[in-house]
């Protein structure tokens, strides 16, 4: 029973709950105030637009990939969500479908000339500002009712950023790592011409994978506005490094497709925890950004010491 | 006809082409006035691109996944740092360089560190450490409004015969640098690496200590840019590193250096960087707004590295 709890397999994946625990009873002690439902709510009210852009993140990291326009691109759907979506329904889903097919245009092109994803989604992230600074030069905007209803819901006992968090998490891991197809597209990472030579479509793979990140990409964007009701072209840049840092921080591997979408969520959920576990520690707002890096640099330190146990 | 060949073999002469039609495109639009003074302009400012691409240009080239995103806040950090050292005074000139050739030098160490010890890719290594030294700039410089010393200032700022002389010295650093890519022990052990690291290791280098000196030298370069860059802006912003994250990148693409590794060249990332200034103030005289003048230049990179791309790694 103790080996099996000391292995470096059952060590790494209770490495994310662990850290989530860890930081939310740091924050019970030092403001146990915010032990209730409205306090809870409070502090993992961004946890939904975070998670979903950690799942998109997630997608693109499976295939070996990293999308450093995720950030932008929330915030061009948030700008798409906030103008046309509420002004013109009909258009403005049309543009947010566009804006997925956008995105697997992007993995048909990286797959067809082998390019490195960090250069076009980098260049990609200048090209969803310049659209999301045409369509809203200045912040405002307003979400649709629908939206800011659904992200105002309210549920008995638990609060509902945590059950729309295991929500998707639940959803994405069925089809991501229960399906058959699922396998295949992990399999991508892991070695992507033993898939092909088994006959599967490494295209089809590259675009199915783009076009989820770019559907989760576009959910991210219009919760978030569910939050703020308006928008702004800048809203979500920093979402780039909390999809990155969140499917970290959940287990996941850079290479090799072994990703965790449930790990993802807990990931996005102890981001959005971090916040305020910095504002209760009276931590300035100079450091905020740096104590993320800190926690992320230990996470990443704790796994290469189990990995290392591994051999 | 053999000569023809052989220039347009070179990798970096498409970035010259794309410089000069894009120059000509303003300087036909606007009837050729001011066409001197932009490329003056240009030069000023294609010069502190060029200083933080030569460094990421030897990262790049040591192999697929090593890109250095921390060159931002570590231009910001220095440029903080060195600043409130040297408080506006000449005196304190070369002290103030040293602290901040230390601000990179600690950078490239902690950076490879977190490579070595942790087994993590670089570009997250790199991620995570650009968030440590933003913040330690943030918290240092809050409310810097020191000016750079007059000295600092009058030469970052300098210009004989409409030439600015900043560019000139960083010219002939790029050359140097191309002697060093091209001729030294080093150079040739980074460009073996990054066309096959396990190959190189048998061969007998000692590709961690290549690594190493390659992550420090481009932590060193972002320093020495942001240096010289708050002498020529009138001091220290914290967020006058931001811009340099994609322009970094961008030029050693646009400039010809193989994103897969081991194929690098100095000169393209003058051409290139030149380019990408030209290109804005083509889009700014044509009236463009900020939102298309983005588009067009995400766009443009995305077209180059496409045109660009294909090439396998060797492997």
């Amino acid at each position: 029973m103790l080996a099996r709890l000391t292995s470096p397999r059952f060590l790494r994946a209770a490495l994310p709950p662990a850290s989530f625990a860890v930081l939310l009873a740091a924050i019970f002690y030092l403001q146990p105030r915010a032990m209730s439902y409205f306090g809870m709510n409070l502090m993992l009210q961004y946890t939904v637009p975070i998670a979903l852009a950690t799942i998109a993140q997630m997608f693109i990291l499976t295939v070996n990939d990293l999308d450093l326009s995720i950030g932008p691109f929330v915030g061009l759907t948030a700008c798409i969500g906030a103008t046309l979506l509420s002004g013109n329904p009909a258009l403005g889903v049309l543009a947010l479908a566009a804006c997925v097919g956008a995105y697997a245009a992007l993995g048909a092109l990286i797959h067809w000339r082998n390019l490195p994803s960090i250069v076009v989604t980098l260049g990609m992230s200048f090209v969803w500002l310049g659209i999301a600074v045409l369509i809203l030069p200045t912040p405002g905007g307003t979400a649709p009712a629908w939206i800011k209803a659904l992200m105002g819901l309210k549920v008995p006992f638990v609060p509902f950023p945590i059950v729309a968090a295991v929500a998707i998490g639940l959803i994405v891991h069925f089809a991501l790592m229960k399906s058959s197809y699922g396998a295949v597209l992990r399999g991508y990472g892991g070695n992507a011409r033993a898939v092909g030579r088994a006959g599967w479509s490494l295209l089809k793979i590259k675009v199915v994978m783009y076009s989820a990140a770019g559907f989760f990409g576009v959910l991210s964007g219009l919760s978030l506005i569910g939050l703020t009701s308006a928008a702004d072209a800048h809203i979500a840049d920093r979402y780039t490094l909390y999809a990155i840092a969140g499917v970290i921080l959940g287990g996941g591997e850079f290479v090799g497709g072994r990703v965790s979408p449930i790990g993802a969520v807990i990931g996005a959920l102890t981001l959005a925890l971090t916040g305020s576990f910095l504002t209760f520690l009276k931590i300035s707002p100079d450091w905020q950004i740096g104590a993320q890096g800190g926690i992320l640099i230990i996470v990443l330190a704790l796994r290469a010491l189990i990995n290392r146990r591994e051999g | 006809m053999t000569l023809f060949k052989q220039i347009s073999q070179k990798a970096w002469i498409w970035s010259f082409l794309g410089m000069f039609a894009v120059w000509l495109a303003t300087a036909i639009y606007t009837g050729g006035k001011g066409s001197a003074d932009v490329i003056s302009t240009a030069l000023s400012f294609a010069t502190f691109t060029v200083i933080v691409g030569i460094g990421q240009m030897f990262v790049i080239t040591t192999g697929p996944g090593n890109v250095d995103l921390s060159i931002p806040s570590t231009i910001s950090f220095s440029g903080a740092v060195a600043m409130k050292i040297m408080g506006g005074s000449d005196a304190l000139l070369a002290v103030g360089l040293l602290v901040s050739m230390g601000c990179g030098l600690a950078v490239g160490v902690f950076n490879y560190m977190l490579i070595r010890l942790l087994r993590i890719p670089p570009i997250i290594a790199t991620l995570s450490s650009s968030f440590l030294v933003l913040s330690t700039a943030i918290a240092y410089g809050r409310g810097l409004k020191i000016k750079p010393p007059p000295l600092l200032a009058d030469f970052a700022t300098a210009m004989v015969w409409g030439v600015p002389v900043l560019a000139v010295v960083i010219i002939l650093f790029a050359v140097l640098m191309s002697v060093v890519l091209n001729r030294t022990l080093y150079g040739r052990s980074v460009l073996a690496i990054g066309q096959n690291p396990r190959a190189a290791w048998l061969a007998g280098i000692q590709v961690e200590r290549i690594r190493f000196a390659t992550y420090v030298l481009s932590a060193l370069m972002a320093a020495l840019c942001g240096f010289l860059l708050s002498g020529f802006s009138g001091g220290a912003s914290l967020n006058m590193g931001q811009e340099y994250l994609l322009a970094s990148i961008a030029v050693v693409v646009i400039g010809g250096t193989s994103v897969a590794g081991g194929k690098a060249n100095v000169p393209g990332i003058w051409g290139a960087a030149m380019f990408m200034f030209l290109l804005v103030t083509m889009l700014n005289t044509f009236g463009a707004s900020a939102g298309i003048r983005l588009i067009m230049t995400g766009l443009i990179i995305v077209a180059v590295i496409t045109i660009a791309g294909g090439d396998k790694p060797q492997r």
